[in-house]
């Protein structure tokens, strides 16, 4: 009975690492950008929502689809003025200016409102059923359907639509693309849109979920999903789900083991056995560096 | 090393120039000491980050101070309080503390607030023979140095950290009856690992067992895997020592996944946020314990919240309590003393047997450590309610 219990608990810590996840995932796919103000992005979301909840009255929903459109845009302004114009530049420039980006919006956020933290409001009952010995709160299962369902929405824009077409084409290679008269910078804001706009999902899910948010809540689940985009292999869509889930269930094993000091060592002991014994991840395929 | 030599040779000189300017204005120093009003030094955080503490206990003071004079001082001597602001800041607390011994001649200081400031003050209490009493420092290290040796002149109103361990394994054992206990600590501040501590050992002591031990470190926020391992445990009672950011969480999660045993913290859960956190359903069986409750009963106790309330309007906290009886607890001494000599007074006081406050019985250990009565609240709706009174 436990053993459920904990597999329920690893799998919805799990699903708001994967919606994390994918954001940096999609980034990193199209413009090999290591995105480290996506947990920011993230925060904002969960901030977003809560205003809307508290200071609008909104419902769960309203605010879940506010904030993700406010994080899309939110996503967008960060790319066209911080990322766009270093698209030519090193690697490393465009990597230390995403960690600027990170502080800023951070302390920028204690800067408007103060680093207190914030209680979510309780939208749900607490009311809970058990399964099999289990018990399960609504908002877990709420949680987990709302995180399939975009997850399930997600593939199919990416599969089946337009833009997604061209985002994996400029993923594949961005100057053939470009030669097909593919908008590129169009297509990466679209990418950048779509990711912030899950990483503000996973932000209201967050905070109904775990109540407390706090301006610098984005670090430690950014670097967490950072280490399940790596380990589902990075640029890989179902990589990022599958990397998510794996990483939120070896969490909650290493807790339920009895050694919750070690869980979050756990995570990035995973990360470096992946960087060292399979770096293109548990989904990627060899392919040749180009150094 | 360096720093600490600095720091001594600044505080010897700042000292040698008190002592000489103590000497100029001897003929009115001594009258402070033999004349008709007792100067007592009050050193406190009246701002700063944490001059909320600083000014509650100053209004329990002020009350204390204005309830004895009316009555005819102590043994005919009015009292006058000689008030210093520290600004929150332990460097500006020794400057003040050595205002008041050198420059004003108390005969003792009363605060500060909170443990780091009352120990920025113990080398200068020491080193004039002025005792002082902080109403709210905490820490064991007021009153005894790094080194295990007790500050002679250092004592303190409210009971030390580790004692509420004491408490919440006694009321776990005699109040609620519970043969097994889990603890689930913070184990990234001494606070609560010194409460798990004495907790386990006080309850085994009790005759209970501990069936699950687990710690989870500040700024956590999924205690659900933890929390499932600690239900298939089955205690009857969960120790939770920590602060109210996380316990507000820990709590409500708890709840959530069906454990429905009370659970106990310490005065770090003492903030309007946990309910906010866990939700007032959640915080129901829960207890909490603290120096003092508006709702005590008991006749002093009531007797104090009323007058506090005709004169400030409100009802008093722990801090109004704390700063009320510090008042009284030097009172007694001086009283029992009868003298305003320094070493005497700190004699008495070491001697304070069973004095009756508003906080509780009070006694004093051979390391300056109350001995003394505690209260527990317990969450109803959301709103702390008095529960009943743990006695040493």
């Amino acid at each position: 009975m436990e053993w459920i219990q904990q597999l329920i608990n690893g799998i919805s810590l799990g699903s708001i690492y994967a919606l994390i996840a994918l954001g940096y995932t999609m980034v990193y796919g199209i413009i090999k950008l290591i995105n480290f103000a996506h947990g920011d992005v993230f925060m904002v979301g969960s901030f977003i929502g809560f205003y809307s909840i508290t200071v609008f009255g909104l419902g769960f929903f309203p605010a879940l689809i506010i904030s993700m459109v406010a994080c899309a845009l939110f996503g967008v302004i960060i790319e066209r003025i911080a990322y766009k114009r270093l698209r030519n530049a090193t690697r490393i420039a465009a990597l230390i200016t995403a960690i600027g980006v990170s502080l800023l919006i951070e302390y920028g956020v204690i800067y408007i409102r103060g680093a207190q933290p914030e209680a979510y409001p309780n939208i749900f009952s607490n009311k809970t059923f058990s399964i099999l010995g289990a018990q399960i709160s609504i908002q877990s299962v709420l949680i987990l359907s709302v995180s399939v369902v975009l997850m399930i929405l997600l593939q199919f824009i990416v599969h089946k639509t337009k833009t997604g077409k061209a985002m994996r084409a400029v993923s594949h290679d961005v100057e053939a693309a470009k030669l097909m008269g593919i908008n590129v910078d169009n297509t990466i804001s679209a990418t950048f849109a779509i990711g912030s706009a899950l990483a503000g999902a996973a932000g209201v899910i967050f905070g109904v979920y775990y109540t407390k948010i706090d301006p610098l809540m984005g670090v430690i689940p950014g670097l967490k999903a950072f280490v399940a985009a790596v380990l589902g292999g990075i640029g890989i869509i179902p990589g990022a789900m599958v990397g998510g889930l794996v990483l939120g269930v070896v969490e909650t094993i290493v807790s339920a083991l009895g050694f919750s000091l070690w869980r979050d060592a756990a995570a990035f002991i995973i990360l470096i056995l992946i960087l060292i014994f399979r770096p293109s991840g548990i989904f990627g395929k060899n392919t040749r560096e180009k150094v | 090393m360096k720093k600490s030599k600095f720091a001594s040779l600044f505080l010897a000189s700042s000292l040698l120039v008190g002592m000489l300017a103590g000497c100029g204005a001897g003929e009115e120093g001594s009258g402070s000491k033999g004349g008709d009003e007792i100067k007592i030094g009050v050193n406190l955080e009246l701002s700063g980050p944490v001059a909320s503490y600083g000014s509650s206990q100053n209004d329990g003071f002020n009350l204390a101070v204005e309830e004895i004079n009316a009555a005819g001082g102590i043994d005919g001597k009015q009292i006058k309080l000689v008030t210093v602001d520290n600004k929150s800041d332990a460097a500006e607390s020794t400057s003040a503390a050595i205002k008041l011994t050198s420059q004003d001649k108390v005969a003792a200081i009363i605060g500060p607030a909170t443990s780091g400031n009352s120990v920025a003050q113990v080398q200068i209490a020491n080193d004039s023979k002025t005792p002082m009493i902080t109403p709210s420092g905490t820490s064991p290290t007021v009153t005894v140095a790094d080194n295990g040796s007790v500050n002679e002149y250092a004592f303190r109103t409210s009971f030390i950290d580790p004692f509420q361990g004491t408490v919440a394994a006694n009321f776990a054992a005699n109040e609620l009856k519970v043969k097994t206990a889990a603890v689930y600590a913070d184990n990234a501040s001494d606070y609560a690992k010194g409460l798990a501590a004495s907790f386990i050992k006080d309850f085994e002591a009790a005759g209970g067992k501990i069936v699950q031990q687990e710690s989870y470190v500040a700024k956590d926020t999924d205690f659900r895997s933890t929390l499932t391992r600690i239900k298939g445990a089955n205690p009857e009672f969960i120790f939770i020592p920590g602060y109210y950011e996380e316990v507000g969480l820990i709590v409500k999660q708890a709840r959530e996944l069906g454990i429905t045993v009370p659970l106990m913290g310490a005065d770090g859960w003492d903030s309007p946020t946990i309910v906010d956190l866990a939700g007032a359903e959640a915080l129901n069986n829960t207890f909490v314990i603290n120096h003092y409750s508006a709702e005590d009963p008991d006749g002093k106790a009531k007797e104090f919240a009323d007058k506090f309330n005709d004169k400030y309007g409100k009802a008093p906290n722990s801090f109004n309590a704390l700063g009320y009886d510090t008042v009284y607890l030097l009172k007694d001494a001086i009283e029992r003393a009868g003298s305003t000599d320094g070493t005497k007074i700190k004699d008495a006081l070491k001697a304070t047997d069973n004095l009756d406050l508003v906080t509780g019985l009070y006694s004093v250990d051979e390391n300056h450590h109350p001995v003394k009565s505690a209260t527990i609240l317990e969450f109803v709706d959301g709103k702390q309610v008095f529960n009943t009174k743990v006695n040493p």
